[in-house]
């Protein structure tokens, strides 16, 4: 489902000097469907960079990366655009929306993106928002309000909403609850069942080791050392 | 799919002042465009050649109309223009005052495409009207007043009201939080958001804030001195800018 | 006769505005701009219809001059004394006598025949004017045909008023092409306007002239669920019992006492010959 090939990544600083950071160099890694992988390596490995760029968020310098049937590097936007839509689903770390939309529109928006009638919509977003613990006295309200550990419920409830077959996970459990961790790590165990190919970084040892099949440790193909 | 907007070779002068030159590019149905650039980088001169309002010096801008498929808007004869500019196309103006009749009730605002295309029910167009208000959140009750009495946001308000009423497929849009406050601004980009998803509007929007672009935009063009210098994915280029000109231009926003 | 010219104005500036109104009645409706002259009265005093009437004018017509349907008021008075002394043309209060009339603000109750020429005076030639400021803009739209800021001012009068409230000045639609002002006459003469006679429109200080043709279909413009309605006092004429005629409502004494009367002095005068009586008849 998930190929990356050869990729290669470097940043050029053009107003610092023009100073060229190479960050990743040669990365190869490939995640079947129905299959969950986490990127392990230290700090500065290159772990957010590489989930990045297979999101498109990140330019690559060469290489290639396959999802499903399109090549992201030299993508048109509208191809990428569409991969997010019906294909590729993002878990990060930081809730960014617009204020003033209410929590449950927030959780609805990618089923509606893909054309779910409203009512179906908003019953899957209820669902995810029950099981996750959100006060049912805060769905109408803008998240933008809410506490860190409230924002970051929403946004897995809105990364799980629809059924992406390809998904990629950035610290999904971090600083959650007992309860809430369970629920997202069930959460990550049916998406597998239902055929997902995810990637993901957890710092959380035992949650790694409870849902990832396989680790890729990135340290390989860092190039921090030359920076 | 074939692009509703394809332009090419895009060049406009002013004497020997370059207003914009070597533009080009395809917008798809449903795509929302973001043109960003400092003051006088062009990014004005080119929606307005695009919108109809300017004529380039050379270029084409080809748009799939409804009944004739693409066609050259830049070779279509005036009246075929002004008809695109007031059913299929739409221009939101930075101030809300060149985009309405400051003299004509709200309601009368709204209705103006309606009749210019031929409605002449008055009860419907009223309808209409007062369905489109709603939509903009504007109240029903203030149908018959004047766009005078109106906050800056309500009038920019009803201006997308009056713009969007003949389901237009392509919206330009210049500035269009431009001179409003933040907090207003902010419910502005939620409705818009919300318009162009439920509509399936394409849009172009020449703004300077890269904040709007980010909420609204699905990607961007950065212009500088009349060049494109940088085009892709809004969040990519946002996040990764390549050239350094943008680079710059991202690192120059202040971060909240 | 005077040291004039055969209706003050010189045979080349006649040339000038025949060609204007020609045009005008080739173009039904379409605003045919001419050059027009210093007359020797103010502006808003009918210089337009005055410059018109000069140049439709032959030694062998009789002249009408009416102003708001009547002959006797000051301005109807002086234009007709004015080509009595610069035309020596013969002049009459009979509507069924003139050849050519010349009017403000009315068309006459009598109806006009194809040997009659009706000439208006026309204060704003441009129907759009109120919501559209720049000429050139205006001039865009006529010629494009882009008439819906016409309904936008009937759609502000329905939404403040409840109806349509204009009720002079109605804009019509004429020969399925050109928006045209009628000049300020009342509504209710705007089914009149498609009539046998020439209708031709003088705005002196706009320098405009247009024109109907006769039989011209005019349309007065309206929507769907509000169409137009030639209004006038739901009252019959005080003197003559007239039913059918535009009245001018009249303030008799100081105690609110009021009547109702034909505006067409000349229609009330001829019925009230052929023995008509109203209420209010001595």
């Amino acid at each position: 489902m998930i190929t990356v090939e050869n990729l290669s990544k470097s940043f050029t600083l053009h107003n610092q000097g023009s100073a060229v950071i190479d960050v990743m160099r040669g990365a190869n890694l490939s995640v079947a469907a129905g299959e969950c992988v986490a990127l392990t390596g230290q700090s500065g490995a290159g772990k957010s960079t590489l989930m990045r760029m297979i999101y498109g968020n990140y330019f690559a310098s060469s290489g290639s990366i396959r999802i499903g049937d399109l090549d992201l590097v030299g993508a048109e936007p509208r191809q990428i655009l569409a991969l997010r839509r019906d294909t590729l689903g993002y878990v990060s770390q930081f809730l960014r929306v617009v204020p003033r939309v209410a929590t449950l529109e927030v959780v609805a928006e990618p089923l509606l993106a893909v054309g779910q009638d409203r009512e179906a919509a908003r019953a899957r977003a209820e669902e995810l928002l029950r099981r996750l613990n959100i006060p049912q006295t805060l769905w109408s309200l803008s998240p933008t309000t809410f506490s860190g550990g409230e924002q970051q419920r929403v946004n897995i409830a809105r990364g799980f909403a629809y059924d992406y077959p390809a998904m990629l996970l950035d610290e999904p459990t971090a600083s959650l609850d007992p309860v809430n961790r369970e629920v997202v790590l069930s959460l990550i165990k049916e998406a597998k069942a239902r055929g997902a190919a995810i990637i993901g970084i957890f710092h959380d040892a035992e949650a790694r080791s409870e849902v990832c099949d396989r680790e890729i440790d990135l340290s390989g193909f860092g190039v921090g050392a030359a920076a | 799919m074939t692009p509703l907007l394809s332009v090419r070779d895009i060049r406009k002068t002013y004497g020997s002042h370059v207003g914009c030159t070597d533009v080009a590019f395809d917008l798809y149905p449903g795509e929302v465009m973001g043109i960003v650039g400092e003051s006088g980088s062009g990014k004005t001169t080119l929606l307005n050649c695009l919108a109809g309002q300017l004529t380039p010096d050379q270029g084409q801008v080809v748009f799939g109309t409804r009944e004739a498929g693409p066609r050259d808007t830049l070779q279509m004869s005036e009246p075929e223009r002004r008809m695109l500019r007031r059913t299929d196309w739409a221009f939101v103006h930075q101030h809300a005052r060149d985009g309405l009749r400051m003299n004509v009730s709200a309601g009368g605002n709204v209705g103006e495409r309606l009749m210019a295309v031929g409605a002449r029910h008055y009860g419907d167009i009223r309808d209409s009207a007062a369905d489109w208000l709603g939509r903009v959140e504007i109240s029903e009750a203030r149908i018959d007043d004047r766009p005078t009495t109106f906050s800056g946001g309500m009038q920019q308000r009803l201006q997308i009201a009056r713009n969007l009423v003949t389901n237009p497929r392509l919206v330009f849009m210049d500035e269009p939080t431009g001179g409003l406050d933040v907090s207003v601004q902010a419910r502005l980009l939620d409705l818009l958001r919300g318009l162009v998803r439920d509509m399936g509007l394409s849009a172009i929007i020449v703004t300077h804030d890269l904040a709007v672009v980010r909420l609204l935009a699905d990607r961007l063009m950065v212009m500088k001195d009349g060049h494109v210098i940088e085009t892709g994915l809004t969040d990519q280029v946002l996040d990764d800018p390549q050239e350094p000109y943008t680079q710059l231009l991202v690192s120059s926003v202040l971060q909240v | 006769m005077s040291d004039y010219n055969f209706a003050y104005l010189d045979e080349q500036t006649k040339r000038m505005i025949r060609r204007a109104i020609l045009k005008g009645l080739a173009i039904p409706g379409y605003q045919v701009p001419f050059a027009s002259r210093e007359m020797p009265m103010p502006y808003g005093w009918g210089t337009g219809g005055v410059q018109v009437s000069a140049a439709t004018l032959t030694p062998d017509d009789t002249l009408k001059v009416i102003d708001q349907g009547a002959d006797d008021t000051t301005n109807a008075v002086s234009i007709r004394k004015f080509f009595e002394r610069t035309a020596d043309v013969a002049t009459t209060s009979k509507t069924a006598e003139a050849t050519v009339i010349q009017t403000r603000h009315r068309i006459p109750e009598e109806v006009l025949s194809e040997d009659q020429i009706l000439v208006y005076q026309v204060p704003i030639p441009e129907p759009l004017r109120f919501l559209e400021p720049r000429e050139t803009e205006t001039r865009k739209m006529h010629a494009l045909e882009e008439y819906g800021l016409m309904h936008v001012k009937l759609y502000e009068d329905i939404a403040r008023h409840g109806h349509i409230a204009t009720s002079y000045a109605y804009p019509v639609e004429v020969q399925g092409r050109y928006v045209m002002d009628p000049s300020p006459i009342p509504k209710f003469d705007n089914p009149k306007m498609e009539m046998a006679a020439i209708q031709l429109f003088g705005a002196g200080r706009e320098q405009r002239i247009y024109a109907l043709p006769p039989y011209t279909k005019v349309v007065s413009l309206d929507f769907d669920d509000h169409p137009f309605e030639a209004s006038k006092a739901p009252h019959a004429c005080a003197l003559c019992g007239a039913e059918d005629s535009y009245l001018d409502e009249v303030i008799t004494d100081d105690q609110g006492g009021r009547m109702f009367v034909c505006s067409d002095t000349d229609y009330c005068e001829s019925r009230r010959a052929a023995g008509h009586v109203g209420k209010d008849a001595a």
